[in-house]
């Protein structure tokens, strides 16, 4: 009997044991996650993804954790939504939802910062594999020069579920992404007023005159997605998404479905995304010295993107006579609508009469469309040649 | 294919596609704007 009584008490400290024994990279991601959750509070930083993903990371690293097991509540929730990029894709169609593309069918060679917000991909895609990196690690990673998370998840996690990457490092990829978007305003600023004068910044430019028609409002998401269909077919699902959202809101004629679309389907999608993107966030696989490197490699890319929209606006700037504030080529990445605001109130830290939101908003969204373009183009071109 | 080659011909295919499909986009926009201009009652109700 006191035989049995021991056995069953030491089976309570199990986990305890196991913490001693093994338990250094578990404390570690534990206290990882109590700095997500600080940050998701008391920052305000992206608390929507962080919480889960915290949540997700503290309930796979505690000590004899099961929930990343087969059939365990986290596995589950990925080979649900995770596996089969469900998730990210759901939250495209919220994002679109939430996304007004009126300033930028007002404006639209402001698209052009869009495509320019996108060069840090590129180039670190290079540097990455200069660092070592394998083809489909180095794309994963230039992938948070997206801007993106869903972008993020959706492109690692294909190379995830071939074996061509660490299931771990999607985890990475995915913490690395979101919390650089929410950096954007810490990140941005110092890298504006380095590449632009005075003289520049303080340029005020005059309101959008052009008007957006609700037939061209509907019509443009249609043609988006055919567009990217004919030009980067493996992109599609991550184009037609987003613009399905910005369809049934624009439309007019389904405001159940765009409510249920910018709500109920992202909140509910979001939630499960990051808890399933946490349980990948286990001690043991996470903590290498690659994860260090995502996360340098995600600052670089994401200070690239902002480089290549400003020295685009100064080109801009020069051609045009001093007419275009190259501040608004910062706005050309994804993180919408932060990277508006933040060239709105940038310019007007030099000129007080200056209001430049529209413009940034044109290329915010121009951002949104490049940053996922971007990524159809690049899956497209590793199918192109082999690769996938 | 060697991973200098490959990361350089996705910097300049990859960049250089997404800027003219972006571009494509652009004049695409526009003629959007030729096909459906703004109606008298959307000018009024703005």
């Amino acid at each position: 009997m006191s035989e049995a009584i021991l056995s069953a008490l030491g089976a309570l400290f199990e986990g305890v044991r196991f913490l001693f024994a093994h338990g250094g990279p578990n404390v570690i991601m534990i206290s990882v996650a109590c700095v997500m959750f600080w940050l998701a509070i008391a920052k305000g930083v992206e608390p929507l993804l962080l919480l889960p993903i915290a949540f997700g990371c503290l309930l796979v690293n505690l000590p004899l954790s099961e929930v990343m097991h087969a059939d365990g509540v986290l596995k589950t929730l990925y080979d649900f939504g995770i596996g089969n990029e469900l998730f990210p894709l759901l939250i495209f169609v919220g994002i679109g939802s939430m996304t007004d593309f009126t300033p930028l069918l007002a404006n639209p060679r402001l698209l052009l910062f869009g495509a320019a917000g996108q060069v840090g991909i590129f180039v670190t895609l290079l540097l990455a594999l200069w660092l070592g990196f394998s083809k489909e690690e180095a794309v994963s990673v230039a992938a948070i020069g997206a801007c993106d998370g869903p972008t993020v998840i959706y492109v690692s996690n294909m190379f995830a579920g071939m074996d061509r990457i660490p299931t771990a490092m999607v985890g990475a990829l995915a913490v690395a992404a979101y919390s650089y978007m929410a950096l954007v305003p810490v990140i941005q600023p110092p890298i504006m007023r380095l590449l632009t004068t005075k003289k520049e910044r303080a340029v005020k430019m005059p309101s959008p005159k052009g008007k957006v028609s609700k037939a061209a409002l509907i019509a443009f998401p249609i043609v988006v997605t055919v567009i990217t269909g004919i030009v980067a077919p493996k992109g599609l699902p991550l184009m037609g998404m987003i613009m399905l959202g910005n369809f049934i809101k624009v439309s007019g004629v389904a405001p159940r479905l765009a409510s249920a679309a910018e709500n109920e389907i992202a909140n509910v999608s979001t939630l499960f995304l990051g808890l399933a993107i946490g349980g990948t966030m286990l001690g043991t696989q996470f903590l290498t010295r690659e994860t260090l490197m995502v996360f340098g490699l995600g600052l670089v890319a994401i200070m690239i993107d902002t480089v290549g929209g400003i020295l685009l606006g100064k080109i801009w700037y020069l051609l045009s006579g001093g007419k275009v504030n190259p501040l608004v080529g910062a706005a050309g990445i994804s993180a919408y609508p932060m990277a508006a605001r933040l060239v709105q109130s940038e310019g007007q830290r030099w000129n007080k009469h200056n209001y430049l939101l529209m413009h940034a908003m044109a290329a915010n969204t121009g951002g949104q469309i490049g940053s996922v373009m971007a990524a159809a183009i690049m899956l497209s071109l590793l199918k192109g040649l082999g690769i996938i | 294919m060697n991973n200098t080659v490959f990361g350089l011909t996705m910097l300049v295919v990859g960049m250089g596609g997404t800027l003219v499909t972006l571009f494509i986009i652009t004049l695409v926009i526009n003629a959007l704007s030729l096909f459906f201009p703004v109606r008298p009652d959307e000018e009024e109700k703005k």
